[in-house]
């Protein structure tokens, strides 16, 4: 089978640096981080490749694979990193690019649990939890996963029915928007 | 001693007994928890995964309410701790942004954030000189003879130069410190560190009950009776996620064990666990039958 022909381009590792803060083009391939990562089950890229990816320009591949969106941000790989790359910060920079392009997650409920927690903290400036899941139910479909569990937890008292909320909401919410803000 | 207390979303929810026994430990032990004013969410995980700009506007607005309070600033989730020192990093890091934001803070909070505040784990304060000492003059009750597994997690300790308050990241040890200072056992184990799959448990259930499996295996191969956390999360997950097939390990928070040392009445966090730790507590004569 014929390899496919990969044409390196640049364009892709000064605006990932910049927005994730990270020295992509240290990478040398050492492989330690995806050794260490607890999630590599459920990836189809290793994290050593979506830094490879990024200095290759492969971005289309990166914005729509399921690992930028698996990343359980446990900070594994760079812990351990020789250059300090810190992998999770990448995958943060691809899921926001690949939402301003308007890609498709390839982890949708994954995507929608983000949000869904971010839109319970804008609401009330906490998290209201039981809120958040229901949130989160309506958006995936997934209404009977977990039930009895949410049942037990709720009898234990360990979900509050009602949300509370702060006291100077105005200040919250002009934070929230800030100048850069609202993409969420 | 007194300190300003963040517990966070969860220790207002989920881990209630978290808040609960993290305030009466400080309490027994005579230092003053002041909760911070009009806290707000520290944006967690789905903050930085969406949104660069909240991921550190939101813990800032509480680390200039703790500057504005005045006191080191104690935070037992190890989420919220992260968020909070990966903002601290960020705004040392001096960046256009980091400078922009705090021009703006000022504006929105009438404060800017000038870098003074300490931030402090309730994992790092305990172990702290002043407090251990505090500690042995007051510990009622050894643990003597229960082998358990402290289970650091990820947030304590990673990235390693932005929150870890361990001497080695990798083997992190202040934990098994302090249970061995309550009496306890702590037993060597591999996966004091491994990812239990944090909040991907409401959109994968699946994969978190894979690695909640695995870490609860090696606690059980470790000879541990019950596992110890210090972060709300990965206490839900391993409480509620072991696999089927046997039976399942107690998932103690910290401070709860600290809580039983000191001969205070745990009852009331522990029945909100999901795996009932009474039993074992009973087996060892900790807990007055009630």
């Amino acid at each position: 089978m014929a390899e496919q022909q990969i044409i390196p381009s640049y364009q892709l590792v000064a605006p990932v640096a910049r927005q994730s803060g990270q020295p992509v083009s240290r990478c040398y391939q050492c492989h330690k981080c995806t050794a260490g990562c607890p999630v590599t089950m459920a990836m189809d890229l290793m994290p050593h490749q979506v830094v490879r990816f990024v200095q290759l320009g492969l971005e289309e591949e990166l914005l729509k694979s399921k690992t930028i969106w698996q990343c359980a941000a446990c900070r594994t790989c760079v812990s351990r990193c020789p250059n300090g790359i810190d992998i999770a910060a990448i995958n943060d920079a691809l899921k926001q690019r690949a939402l301003a392009k308007g890609i498709q997650p390839a982890l949708p409920e994954v995507a929608a649990f983000h949000q869904a927690f971010l839109a319970s903290v804008k609401s009330k400036g906490r998290v209201h939890e039981l809120g958040m899941i229901i949130a989160f139910k309506m958006k995936t479909g997934t209404y009977f996963q977990d039930v009895p569990l949410g049942l037990n937890m709720f009898r234990r008292g360990k979900l509050r029915l009602l949300p509370e909320g702060l006291k100077n909401k105005a200040r919250f919410r002009a934070l929230w928007q800030g100048e850069k803000g609202g993409q969420a | 001693m007194k300190l300003s207390y963040y517990p966070g979303c969860s220790l207002h929810s989920t881990a209630a007994e978290f808040s609960a026994s993290t305030e009466a430990v400080f309490k027994t032990l005579g230092v003053e928890l002041q909760e911070l004013d009009d806290w707000c969410c520290c944006g967690a995980t789905s903050g930085h995964s969406l949104n660069s700009y909240l991921s550190h506007a939101l813990p800032l607005h509480n680390l200039v309410l703790a500057e504005a309070a005045g006191n080191d600033l104690l935070v037992p989730c190890a989420a919220c701790y992260n968020s909070l020192k990966a903002t601290q990093a960020f705004m040392a890091g001096g960046s256009q942004e980091a400078r922009e934001l705090n021009r703006q803070a000022g504006q929105i909070l009438g404060r800017e954030y000038r870098g003074e505040v300490r931030v402090r784990h309730v994992v790092d304060m305990l172990a702290d000189a002043r407090l251990q000492a505090l500690l042995d003059g007051k510990a009622k009750k050894s643990l003597a003879g229960l082998p358990l597994a402290a289970y650091y997690g990820c947030l304590l300790t990673r990235p390693p130069k932005v929150a870890s308050f361990e001497a080695n990241p990798e083997q992190p040890r202040l934990m098994d410190r302090l249970l061995a200072r309550c009496g306890a056992t702590p037993v060597g184990w591999t996966h004091k560190n491994e990812c239990c799959g944090a909040s991907l448990a409401i959109p994968q259930p699946q994969l978190v009950e894979q690695l909640v499996g695995k870490i609860v295996a090696a606690a059980r191969y470790a000879g541990a009776a019950a596992i110890v956390t210090a972060c709300p999360l990965c206490q839900t997950n391993l409480d509620s996620r072991q696999p089927a097939g046997a039976e399942p390990l107690p998932v103690f928070f910290i401070t709860e064990i600290i809580g039983l040392a000191l001969g205070l009445d745990a009852a009331p966090w522990l029945k909100k666990h999901l795996v009932d730790p009474l039993p074992l507590l009973r087996q060892q004569g900790l807990l007055v039958a009630s």
